[in-house]
């Protein structure tokens, strides 16, 4: 039996905490808090991978592309550094800051790049900057080994490892930066460990995704993004859900509550209520998108500049508590990971199942935001102090 | 139990047969295929077997004798014995044994040599050939994603069929997102089962309403065959494909809109490239009336569609048809799957099709060539891997819909099905067996014991529709019962999360290259 | 006996907590708990009671058997998991899967509950679960309920809010559920439940249940009781009989 036949799709499967926050006023914070909410949940993990993503993080470099790359050998980094000068601008290269931690152990080599596509080939290619950046990406993911681009937005970046999330995030010294979307995954992965690059966050240019849960409908989902040229390498279902997000929002434009009404789709029975317009659009978005429905147990946070959103699936089979704090919008998996960021929340509620939370900077609305008050957040006065 | 009648008048009888066949065919001696055995102890006399005999092969002399070259092992008989008297069993092979030269190849050789006739058959090929079903295993969830109970989670097995666009256009009005596409037609179901296509005169009025009727009833299709649509199933019309195949039996505008889609007939799996022939004995007045063809005379439908020498000759049919009905009829094109399937259904997609019906070599028939029966076509397994595949591969899966015929025997040979890509799944033998057929192969003789495939009055009104469309709805029900246990065990709520999902198959006993082929891993694979 | 749990693993937490129980203390009060999970959990005796301030973590009571629990904030997922006895009080909202196989004891949450709330109760040899939710419920409430007492009161609902969610008492086979307030009959299963009001028998036999939950917050158990109650019950204590062919 051939390597390709075992290989065809083998992924880990995880469970998992979640984390995120974001200033709906664009105000940055230091990765103190978020760290803090993961470390809570450090129950949900076992130390075989976590991660964080940060937006806003580089200002001074805003309008580049920031590539994080890991490297296990001199070799792959002689190729990659090579290729990389062939097709950008290299503005700045730099180590990427680490402080050594006890708990994370045989690190790659961890490089950032701030680069700016070549004119003249972005012009040869006739591609927009962002299609030519991705294109640069998935092709060292694939084709140079022991080389790897976690990380490809702009003015934010990844940082995953395997270990425990808090202990990533004093690895990475995620207290030094400040940021105004903070997304966090502490993982339980149950098969293969060890694959730094399989730890979350997941990115493609400025998406970020952490996700808890398995797919149930990963074959399926796989296949159906094989149809649009998307090949899954990375052995995550994560994966799956980035490119499903990609394919839905940036490729076929469908507004982003729409794209989450795809992976967590009513049921039939629910859409027959609908008014007959509505109606229309849902069965129209069921029968067309089938192979997008995302089934079994998940949650994910996910977010690009300017938007946070949390989902689950569609009967709840994967925890997601959201909060407000003045201008601030929390996701986490539990409660309590949200009062690790937030003591004292303003409102506190449990998304319904499939109803995405999202949140966008400038607007103080939050999507999914129940309008009849969620929970209430009874009982901080007997927290003592 | 004594095998024939002990009486001498008995026993002069069957003397007297055998010598009035040896005289016929001196060098010829044809064999029964099943031994009739009857207790006359346990007989009440009362007659029931001869007059259930469809066949004709049981006659009453002091007691029920037999003529065993007439038997065909229906056990229509045997089941209406009130007594239990009778059983019919195989006839234990009396040749000397030979591995190559079996059975079945020196009768059909005997046969040949006194007729120089070409072999018949009916229903499926009865070869041994692998079954690929038998060599794929379901997946379920442990721990790592939870199983989902079926019995009070919805579960959804809703299914449509038809053309789709890639990507769905949605624009934000002031109520929300509104829907920008425009979406053709395409067919609702409430279950991935379907009923394959089976012509009034192949099978009896009354077999045919009680599947229309259980179509209706489940929420899901029937299929006219190319008998045209008789005036009692237009109330059933509207659940129908209407098939419009080389004969154009009863095809005319008013039939083309009576159905809920078209469906045009290339080829069928048990007689791939073979057309068909309905003798002229068989075409009633009411047979004739559907088929609008004059009474008495041969049906003949050509090996191809003469209208279609070539795949754009396809497009203009396609064409045809949708022009005709105003384009609100999805089209279905059926193929018999052949070694190019692949090749063949995506031309088909192009060319316009909404629906490509793919049916495997062990599907049924009325009547074939026997040569043709068991020696044509491919497994519908690899039929179905390859076209999804090639679809996909070329970006317009979302096209078409697949549906997938011929051998499916059960719930889990119809998941495996879907997983493996097929959108829906037809059966024809499957149903037949609901409403009494015992697989006896003798479709073509028009002898049915059961009523199902035959037009004579005194078989056909054996099939009560309402009693027979019970049965059928019951196996549907049945079925989708248990796809919705395999979807939970699964751990998925939607028929469209097993859809495709080849990572939850996985091969037992299969090669390589058939795995490969397949897109399915070997047991012992993880994710 | 006073616990701070800030910064506190729960397996410290738990084990001071069985510890003392052992020795025979009676009362605790456990301070900044924030996700600490299992507190409770497998801890026998009627007298013991635990006040716990702050949020704390999952499988808040599982098998537990006896002791009274008061959380002054929110509570997670999974409380009451399995609970044998007891009382848990939740003055703030509790999350999904409450009372999941709970055999017995009381489970009294002022707030809003979650997805799932009451799988499986069932009720055994004199022993009757009971979860009294003051706010409004989330999908599959009941689900698989085969016994037991389940109260939604939607107390402090506005406008347009559902008192339940979609597939309330699938499965059904046992135990009563009441909703005081308007219910849409496409929310309950019909193929496994009953809806229709609750007369003046019902009203007795959850009596005792909302007058437990009323004392517990201080709210007027007369008024109440007074505003009508619908009522789901299970069509038959065997609904998957007809399912099976053999």
């Amino acid at each position: 039996m051939s390597e390709e036949v075992f290989d065809r799709g083998r992924r880990t499967i995880s469970g998992c905490g979640l984390s995120g926050m974001m200033s709906l006023t664009g105000e940055r914070v230091d990765g103190r808090a978020i760290r803090a909410s993961i470390a809570l949940l450090h129950e949900r993990s076992n130390g075989l991978g976590g991660g964080f993503a940060a937006y806003g993080i580089y200002p001074e470099r805003r309008d580049h592309f920031a590539l994080h790359i890991m490297y296990d050998t001199d070799e792959a980094r002689r190729r990659t550094e090579s290729a990389l000068e062939d097709d950008f601008d290299v503005a700045q290269d730099e180590r990427i800051p680490t402080r050594p931690h006890p708990g994370i152990v045989n690190p790659p080599s961890l490089m950032r790049y701030f680069v700016l596509p070549r004119a003249s080939r972005l012009e040869e290619d006739g591609a927009t900057a962002e299609d030519y950046v991705l294109a640069r990406v998935m092709r060292v993911n694939a084709e140079i080994s022991d080389a790897f681009v976690f990380s490809s937005g702009k003015n934010m970046g990844a940082f995953k490892a395997v270990g425990y999330a808090e202990d990533i995030a004093a690895f990475f010294r995620l207290d030094e930066y400040e940021a105004y979307i903070w997304i966090a995954h502490g993982r339980f992965p149950t098969n293969t460990p060890g694959w730094w690059a399989g730890a979350h966050p997941f990115t493609l240019l400025d998406w970020a995704v952490v996700h808890n849960g398995e797919i149930s409908s990963y074959g399926i989902n796989r296949r159906y993004l094989e149809m649009f040229n998307y090949q899954c390498t990375m052995r995550t279902d994560t994966e799956v859900m980035a490119y499903l997000l990609d394919l839905l929002i940036r490729r076929h434009e469908l507004p982003v509550e729409v794209a989450c009404d795809v992976l967590a789709a009513p049921f039939w029975e629910q859409i027959e209520r609908m008014p007959e317009e509505r109606r229309r659009l849902y069965s129209a978005l069921r029968q067309v998108y089938g192979g997008a429905l995302v089934n079994g147990p998940f949650a994910i946070i996910f977010a690009r500049h300017g938007e946070m959103v949390g989902l689950n699936d569609r009967i709840k089979l994967r925890p997601l508590v959201a909060a407000r704090k003045d201008s601030w919008l929390y996701l986490s998996s539990e409660e309590s990971g949200i009062r690790a960021m937030c003591a004292r929340p303003d409102l506190v509620w449990a998304p319904r199942a499939g109803q995405p939370v999202i949140g966008r900077l400038g607007s103080e609305v939050v999507a999914g935001e129940p309008a009849h008050g969620g929970r209430i957040a009874v009982g901080q006065e007997a927290t003592s102090e | 139990m004594s095998s024939t009648p002990t009486d001498t008048k008995g026993k002069d009888r069957a003397r007297a047969a055998a010598r009035a066949r040896a005289q016929r065919a001196p060098v010829y001696r044809r064999s029964a295929d099943f031994r009739w055995t009857h207790d006359p102890e346990q007989c009440a006399r009362c007659k029931r077997c001869v007059q259930q005999c469809g066949f004709k092969a049981l006659s009453w002399e002091d007691g029920p004798v037999v003529d065993p070259e007439k038997c065909v092992g229906c056990h229509r008989c045997e089941m209406f014995c009130p007594q239990q008297a009778i059983a019919v069993v195989p006839q234990v092979q009396h040749y000397r044994p030979h591995p190559l030269w079996t059975q079945a190849h020196r009768q059909n050789l005997y046969l040949q040599a006194e007729t120089g006739g070409v072999l018949l058959a009916g229903m499926g090929n009865d070869l041994p050939y692998p079954v690929l079903w038998d060599n794929l295993l379901l997946d379920a969830c442990q721990v790592t994603n939870p199983s989902i109970d079926p019995l009070r989670e919805p579960m959804e097995l809703r299914t449509y069929l038809g053309r789709r666009p890639d990507a769905v256009e949605v624009t934000l009005g002031g109520d929300g997102p509104e829907l920008a596409t425009e979406m053709g037609p395409t067919l609702e179901l409430e279950t991935p089962i379907i009923f394959a296509a089976m012509s009034y005169g192949s099978i009896s009025l009354n077999a045919q309403k009680a599947i229309a009727m259980a179509a209706e009833e489940c929420g899901t299709l029937w299929n006219t065959g190319e008998g045209g649509l008789h005036e009692d199933l237009k109330p059933y019309a509207h659940r129908a494909f209407v098939q419009c195949a080389s004969g154009r039996f009863g095809v005319h505008a008013d039939y083309l809109n009576a159905g809920a889609a078209i469906e045009i007939k290339i080829g069928q799996g048990a007689k791939p490239g073979i057309g068909g022939h309905l003798p002229g004995e068989k075409v009633s007045a009411e047979v004739s009336e559907t088929r609008m063809i004059p009474v008495g005379s041969d049906a003949l439908s050509p090996a191809p569609q003469h209208d279609i020498y070539s795949i754009e000759d396809l497009r203009q049919l396609i064409y045809a048809l949708k022009e005709a009905s105003n384009y609100e009829k999805p089209v279905s094109v059926k193929i018999a799957a052949v070694h190019n399937v692949a090749a063949i259904a995506s031309g088909i997609v192009r060319a316009g099709a909404d629906m490509v019906y793919l049916d495997g070599f062990r599907g049924g028939t009325g009547a074939a060539p026997t040569i043709i029966r068991d020696h044509l076509g491919i497994p519908i397994e690899i039929a179905i891997a390859v076209v999804d595949q090639q679809l996909r591969e070329e970006g317009i899966r979302n096209q078409a819909s697949i549906i997938a015929a011929g051998g499916i025997r059960s719930s889990a040979d119809a998941a495996k099905a879907i997983a493996l890509g097929a959108d829906a799944i037809a059966i024809g033998t499957g149903a037949l067996l609901a409403l009494g057929c015992t697989l006896c192969q003798k479709c073509y003789t028009g002898r049915c014991s059961w009523g199902i495939t035959t037009q004579d009055p005194a078989l056909t009104r054996r099939l009560d529709p309402y009693v027979g469309s019970r049965r059928v709805g019951n196996l549907l029900r049945g079925w989708s019962a248990e796809l919705e246990e395999i979807l939970g065990a699964m751990g998925v709520n939607a028929i469209e999360s097993l859809r495709g999902s080849r990572e939850r198959l996985r091969g037992v006993g299969l090669d390589k290259t058939t795995l490969d082929i397949l897109g399915v891993k070997p047991a012992g694979v993880g994710a | 006996m006073r616990i701070d749990a800030s910064d506190l693993h729960y397996r410290d937490l738990n084990r001071r907590i069985r510890e003392a129980a052992a020795a025979g203390t009676k009362s605790f009060d456990l301070l900044n708990v924030n996700g600490q999970r299992y507190i409770g959990d497998g801890i026998a005796g009627a007298e013991v009671e635990i006040d716990i301030h702050g949020v704390p973590g999952n499988d808040l009571g599982a098998f537990m058997d006896g002791p009274t629990i008061r959380v002054h904030g929110n509570a997670q997922d999974a409380v009451a998991n399995t609970m044998n006895a007891g009382r848990i009080i939740v003055d703030g909202h509790a999350g999904d899967v409450l009372g999941y196989g709970m055999r017995g004891g009381e489970l009294l949450v002022r707030g809003k509950v979650g997805y799932r709330v009451g799988i499986h109760m069932k009720a055994y040899r004199g022993r009757r679960p009971v979860i009294v939710a003051g706010g409004t419920a989330g999908d599959f409430l009941g689900e698989y309920m085969a016994g037991g007492l389940l109260i939604v009161l939607g107390l402090e609902t506005t406008n347009g809010e559902p008192l339940i969610g979609d597939w309330c008492a699938t499965g059904m086979h046992g135990g009563a559920i009441y909703l005081r307030g308007e219910v849409d009959p496409r929310q309950v299963a019909s193929n496994f439940a009953d809806l229709r009001a609750a007369d003046a028998e019902d009203l007795q036999d959850i009596r005792e249940s909302v007058e437990a939950f009323c004392e517990a917050f201080s709210l007027d158990a007369g008024r109440i009781l007074g505003d009508g109650f619908m009522r789901v019950g299970p069509i038959s204590h065997r609904p998957y009989g007809a399912k099976y062919a053999a």
